[in-house]
């Protein structure tokens, strides 16, 4: 479906210089810096599938699909996705596919929603029956009715990205690519576009190609993920072997009768100490949680114990440590 | 152009919900250039004739530029206020959806405030043309006709030329003012009151003689020569959009290339 083929793109930065001297240099010479975007960059997404794009700011994320959805052209490599290449052809490849920016509005600002629907069907010239079709699904499943006749600026940030997803499938494409479809949503609608997003790829088969900042999104919805950072790629497989991969600590907080003698337990370390309370870091690969539970109980009089694996935010942050990126 | 209509109706709503402000702006719109035209007014009751150009014949002259003007801001102000579209990062939408660049920029922003400038030119020019003995034809009709159409073609032209510069350099876009501001000033009179070099640089380079000065020459009767050559004109000078709507292809190009 998707396949990218050692893509890779760099771009030329002017460089900044401070000082009066050099300003009025910059007037007339600039020097240019070549920043390297992405570097080598090959995967395959399969038909159906949800990818989760991730990588820090800056990493070439949104590079990548702006190269995906034909917006810019590389410098070399090869992409075809559904037999297009994405800059060749542009019109003929564009209608296949549907692109949310999270952080920019396609929707007409001061006219209902319902009017940017209309005007999305005739410029993607899809027939009215299949539009209502369309429509009356995403009306349903997105919650739309009672949005859909207020103007787009009336909308709160939540009811406004739902509004822009459904604009983005109002021509049934098969491919779908997010960009940071969650940012800045409260809790309900960010569950809200998941469950929709969800909902999409089982009944349609779209498949979706999102970038986020937050785990959540991709623990939910992605299988599988694509780390890349300082425009290379760093990770491809799935979510879970990335946990076991590089979550190989759990924190233990356990509380206890009133206790003055240390618990210093080898393959461990104690983020938190009180004579009632205690928080240990585990490093699987050393000792058994269940080891360290043991030895916990032989010497203190253990009232409560919580275990919580290690949030895959903070696996993410070790992992940018890792690659120093 | 279906869908043309179909962007321009969307805008318009739009732009109904900010009745008081659409009323205001348009009122304005409608003072300006009157205020420019009653110096003209002035000028012509002191002097009487410039370079033996009548009152009416200016006045003419000035109709033409100034409605072509207003419509083109009107109509292809997407053009005129491209660079918000590239600061805001919306010329990326334009590229993922399966329509020409040139008709989705043009269909961005319209102008409907212009009215008011449109209303003002329109009085100008039935006033003047009622003042003036002309003898009517068919064909003279359509010179007018088309004087004003590819006035607007030329001023789309420019702001074209001015929007492919924003893939370069988002500021200093000044300079493309100069032609439209500056032009339309310079072709509310008939250019042989001007310098030569002046005259020649709006006849073959920027082709605003070629929609008033000319083929005016050919409806007040003037022309010295082959009339149907001065009433052709116009269409010659509409071709200028040709090269323009390259040169936009080509900043797209680059665009793409780039990403800036």
């Amino acid at each position: 479906m998707i396949k990218l083929d050692s893509i890779t793109k760099s771009f030329k930065v002017a460089k900044r210089s401070t000082g009066l001297l050099q300003a009025t240099k910059a007037l007339f010479y600039r020097e240019h810096t070549i920043v390297e975007a992405l570097n080598d960059i090959s995967f395959t997404i399969n038909p159906g599938e949800i990818v989760g794009y991730i990588g820090p700011n800056g990493a070439g994320k949104s590079t990548t699909i702006k190269i995906m959805s034909g917006i810019l052209v590389p410098d070399g490599g090869k992409c075809s996705i559904m037999g297009f290449t994405p800059w060749k052809n542009r019109v003929e490849y564009v209608k296949n596919i549907g692109v949310v920016f999270g952080q920019r509005s396609q929707l007409w600002w001061d006219v209902p929603v319902i009017d940017s629907f209309e005007l999305l069907k005739d410029i993607y010239n899809v027939p009215t029956q299949e539009y209502k079709k369309t429509l009356d699904l995403l009306i349903e499943t997105l919650e739309l009715k009672d949005i859909i006749n207020s103007p787009v600026r009336q909308l709160s940030l939540g009811q406004r990205m739902r509004c822009e997803i459904a604009a983005s499938l109002i021509h049934n494409p098969q491919i779908l690519f997010l960009d940071e479809p969650t940012i800045g949503l409260d809790a309900v609608s960010k569950i809200a576009v998941r469950q929709f997003i969800k909902t999409i790829n089982q009944e349609k088969g779209v498949t979706v190609v999102l970038t986020t900042h937050d785990m959540n999104d991709i623990e939910a919805l992605a299988n599988r993920v694509i780390l890349i950072g300082k425009g290379s790629l760093l990770y491809d497989g799935k979510l879970e072997e990335l946990r076991k991969r590089f979550g190989t600590h759990k924190t233990i907080t356990a509380d206890y009768r009133k206790n003055t003698i240390s618990i210093d337990i080898p393959g461990t370390t104690i983020l938190h100490w009180t004579p009632e309370h205690a928080v240990l870091s585990i490093d699987t690969e050393q000792i058994l949680t269940s080891d360290v539970i043991t030895q916990l109980s032989n010497k203190v009089d253990l009232i409560d114990v919580t275990i919580e694996s290690q949030p895959i935010e903070d696996i993410i942050v070790q992992l940018y440590k890792e690659f120093k990126i | 152009m279906s869908l043309y209509f179909k962007y321009l109706l969307i805008l318009f709503k739009s732009q109904m919900q900010y009745r008081t402000s659409f009323w205001l702006l348009s009122i304005g719109q409608f003072f300006i250039p009157f205020s420019i035209f009653a110096g003209l007014y002035f000028l012509f009751e002191r002097f009487g004739q410039i370079k033996g150009w009548e009152f009416f014949e200016v006045a003419l002259c000035f109709a033409v530029i100034h409605m072509a003007f207003s419509l083109s801001e009107c109509f292809a102000r997407g053009f005129d206020t491209f660079s918000s579209l590239i600061i805001k990062g919306d010329f990326d939408r334009v590229l993922v959806r399966p329509r020409s660049t040139f008709l989705q920029v043009l269909g961005s922003k319209f102008e409907f405030t212009r009215i008011g400038r449109l209303l003002q030119s329109a009085i100008v020019l039935i006033w003047a043309l009622n003042n003036l003995p002309i003898e009517w034809s068919i064909l003279k009709a359509l010179t007018l006709f088309f004087m004003i159409t590819s006035g607007v073609l030329i001023f789309t032209g420019i702001y074209m030329l001015a929007a492919t510069m924003c893939f370069w350099t988002v500021q200093g876009l000044e300079v493309a003012n100069i032609f439209t501001d500056g032009g339309r000033e310079m072709a509310q009179y008939p250019l042989n009151i001007y310098q030569k070099w002046v005259a020649r640089f709006f006849t073959y380079v920027i082709p605003f003689g070629t929609v008033n000065y000319l083929p005016l020459l050919f409806i007040l009767g003037k022309t010295k020569g082959d009339e149907i050559l001065y009433m052709l004109t116009p269409l010659a000078g509409s071709l200028f959009i040709l090269p323009c709507f390259l040169v936009w292809q080509f900043g797209v190009r680059h665009y793409r290339s780039t990403g800036s």
